[in-house]
């Protein structure tokens, strides 16, 4: 963890007065929702996740007040909740932006252009990693790998994808977002806000019309693989020979691309075509032209 | 088909097998009148007609293995449950799919959740489970909302609920999604996670066959194990050893990402190399070079240009010196700093780390405080035998594989670019332009 202790909140000062509890209409609508998540368990602690989620959805953070709800729906203390409302990144514990901006720095993304585009938008909202325009409509986020690496660099709006975005296109992003413009994801339904997302989450489906069929099928990156089994895209259409080196790496020396002499030559398992140096790393460019 | 009959080795139709993902391009590929057109809760009716035990013995003669990471044969996973003990049995999918490079699951259960539902309701069948859990990570919203959908739907025309298809079967299925812990995908971790604790693992024995949800027996797989099952019921399982190889029958999703021309989702039959992939979807991008990358997501040791050739199944991998992994592909070019690429692995591993072992949360914590210093030319040559001596304090000493997987990276890369490290040391600083590996590195118009 990098977090310094006083930017985790972590208090070691006198113990606080119990959080105020929800006003008794917010109270009677949530213990609602509250037991139909519980019903779905065999042991009502398992809710606990969801129910963090459908507090966050009522505030848009965990706060005291919805841990110590959770606490009373499931019997358990406080600290047992606060323990678990701790541990997980996705509930936040303090006030923030109705879109969550969340930049993939997880290594792939960050190479393909992630670190550029979270840099840019840090610049361009003025804001740092987990701070929110002073409009209150976005929290920027440097966030794990989000399982789309085959659409990187990737940007998550409340957990919707963005996919192959360049700073141009994040900054445009951010602004229709601060804008109030209609802003839709790559793939999924229509943005909708974070306190939104939250319910969904706890495991309340999306009832908005439509909203489960946007976004299409399958992203066009799930779709290569399929369209060259059938044929429909052309095969072998490796189009630049690999045996000149590219013309952009490091001017230094000592930074080449390995070469057949690098260290790790005599720990290979199976002798390629990696050893001949004029063929490092791929297929003749006519193969199946 | 306009292939010359010669290239037909290599053709992408030959080395190609899409299953799971066959459809994936229909309108509406994710609703239940499209997997039923496609022959879809078929394999569940062949799997009812099966006692229970026989169905056990049917996947495992298939010789399906666990696509999850660690390949441990399904049918065997299933046949451990111990049987009229009393207690209710549980299956639990691991759809917790976070390891850095992985983006199968996701994609499946966005175009094709039916399989997996389909799936549960078989494996429920034979391990005599009457609930069963989807633990979804929480960040893929899209993939959430057509879960619920399936679901909704698949109670609706009774594969789920009581009394499914009239077979006697009660199954209650409860989706549930997680909030942000890499751990949770640690089949232990995932359980005290569901049962509403921090995600830590548990020590082993009792294995969760025999104490897991609720310290009842249960059987946690993961997503493309599970939704693998119909096809095998539905085609057989000799058509299904009909493709791999004796001991990785099957097909399976790799997904090809980083630096290649064509990023994405490639079903083959298990065994297909990676220099296969490349040649048949336009290799690296256009002017540059295969440098490293991981056959199954960061935590499975790295492999570079020589290993272009190793099949890509369970033995292939292993025998290569790393693991099969995930088959998450991730590519990177000749512009790419391996020190950048570890150090963004390791501050992963170290912020994932659950904290419950000394070796894995202390010991990654020093790494990452080695490899920045070493990324930023600040770093001393001991320094890369202390990082070589802190893996090995990390590797195998914990509750979980994720301290094997933050070792992977480091040892791995020490082996086949030491001396990269050593540059970064000697030249006091990274030698590399971060904006040449971008994916507009080449596109210069793009960069608005």
């Amino acid at each position: 963890m990098t977090t310094s202790s006083s930017e985790r909140g972590v208090s070691l000062g006198m113990p606080q007065l119990p959080a105020p509890a929800y006003p008794d209409d917010v109270r009677a609508r949530l213990e609602t929702d509250a037991r139909e998540v519980i019903a779905r368990y065999p042991d009502s602690r398992s809710a606990l996740l969801p129910l963090l989620h459908l507090v966050q959805s009522e505030e848009g953070h965990v706060t005291r007040t919805g841990m110590q709800f959770c606490a009373d729906m499931l019997d358990l203390t406080t600290a047992e909740v606060t323990a678990v409302a701790t541990f997980y990144t996705m509930y936040r514990r303090r006030p923030s932006g109705d879109y969550q901006v969340g930049v993939c720095t997880n290594t792939l993304c960050a190479v393909m252009g992630g670190d550029a585009i979270f840099e840019t938008l840090q610049e361009h909202l003025g804001v740092g990693n987990g701070e929110t325009t002073d409009d209150g409509k976005v929290t920027l986020e440097h966030i794990e790998c989000n399982a789309a690496c085959d659409f990187a660099p990737v940007v998550m709006v409340n957990w919707e994808f963005f996919d192959n975005q360049t700073p141009g296109s994040a900054k445009r992003l951010v602004d229709d977002l601060r804008e109030g413009q209609p802003v839709q994801p790559t793939r999924g339904a229509r943005l909708c806000t974070f306190k939104e997302t939250a319910r969904i989450l706890a495991g309340f489906p999306d009832e908005r019309p439509g909203a489960v069929e946007e976004g299409g099928s399958a992203g066009p990156a799930s779709l290569v693989g399929l369209r060259l089994a059938r044929g429909e895209t052309a095969p072998a259409r490796v189009v630049h020979p690999r045996d000149g080196g590219p013309h952009d790496e490091p001017q230094h020396p000592a930074h080449r691309p390995p070469t057949a002499e690098h260290p790790s030559s005599h720990d290979a398992p199976q002798q390629t075509s990696a050893s001949d140096p004029a063929h490092p790393a791929g297929p003749a460019a006519e193969e199946g032209e | 088909m306009t292939v010359a009959p010669e290239l037909k080795d290599t053709s992408p139709e030959k080395l190609l097998a899409p299953v799971l993902s066959a459809f994936w391009d229909e309108d509406r590929s994710w609703s239940l009148d499209v997997y039923r057109r496609h022959e879809g809760y078929e394999g569940l009716r062949r799997a009812l007609a099966m006692s229970p035990d026989d169905l056990i013995a049917y996947v495992k003669d298939s010789g399906l293995r666990g696509r999850g990471g660690a390949g441990f044969p399904t049918g065997m996973k299933w046949q451990f449950i111990p049987q009229g003990d009393g207690k209710p049995h549980y299956l639990v999918v691991n759809a917790d799919e976070s390891e850095p490079g992985t983006c199968k699951d996701i994609p499946l259960l966005f175009a094709n959740p039916h399989s997996l539902i389909e799936g549960i309701v078989i494996a429920c069948h034979a391990i005599r489970s009457s609930h069963a859990f989807i633990y979804l990570r929480g960040e893929v919203v899209p993939v959430l909302r057509r879960l619920h959908e399936a679901v909704r739907e698949a109670y609706a025309a009774g594969y789920l609920g009581e009394n499914v298809l009239g077979s006697g079967l009660d199954l209650d299925l409860t989706v549930h999604a997680g909030a942000g812990a890499y751990i949770c995908g640690e089949e232990t971790a995932l359980l005290d996670s569901l049962e509403g604790r921090r995600g830590q693992p548990r020590l082993r024995p009792p294995f969760p066959a025999v104490e897991g949800l609720y310290a009842c027996p249960t059987v946690v797989n993961n997503v493309e194990s599970i939704a693998s099952v119909p096809a095998i019921l539905k085609n057989g399982k000799d058509w299904f050893r009909s493709m791999g190889s004796e001991k990785s029958p099957g097909f399976t999703l790799y997904s090809l990402s980083g630096h290649v021309a064509s990023p994405g989702q490639y079903e083959a039959p298990l065994g297909v190399t990676l220099r296969q992939l490349l040649d048949m979807s336009g290799g690296m991008r256009p002017g540059h070079r295969l440098k490293f990358w991981t056959p199954g997501g960061s935590s499975t040791p790295m492999f570079t240009d020589e290993h272009l050739d190793v099949p890509l199944d369970y033995e292939g991998v292993g025998a290569a010196g790393s693991m099969l992994g995930t088959k998450a592909l991730q590519c990177f070019d000749e512009t790419t700093c391996v020190v950048r690429a570890v150090t963004r692995w390791t501050e992963f591993y170290a912020h994932e780390s659950c904290g419950k072992c000394t070796p894995c949360r202390e010991g990654t914590y020093w790494l990452v405080q080695l490899m920045r210093d070493i990324e930023a030319g600040k770093g001393a040559m001991s320094d890369l035998d202390k990082l070589a001596d802190i893996a090995d304090n990390i590797n195998g000493k914990s509750f979980c594989a994720l301290g094997d997987g933050a070792a992977s990276p480091i040892f791995s890369s020490l082996k086949y670019f030491r001396e990269e490290y050593e540059q970064h040391i000697t030249g006091r600083g990274c030698p590399f332009d971060p904006a040449k590996s971008t994916a507009w590195a080449d596109r210069p118009e793009v960069n608005a």
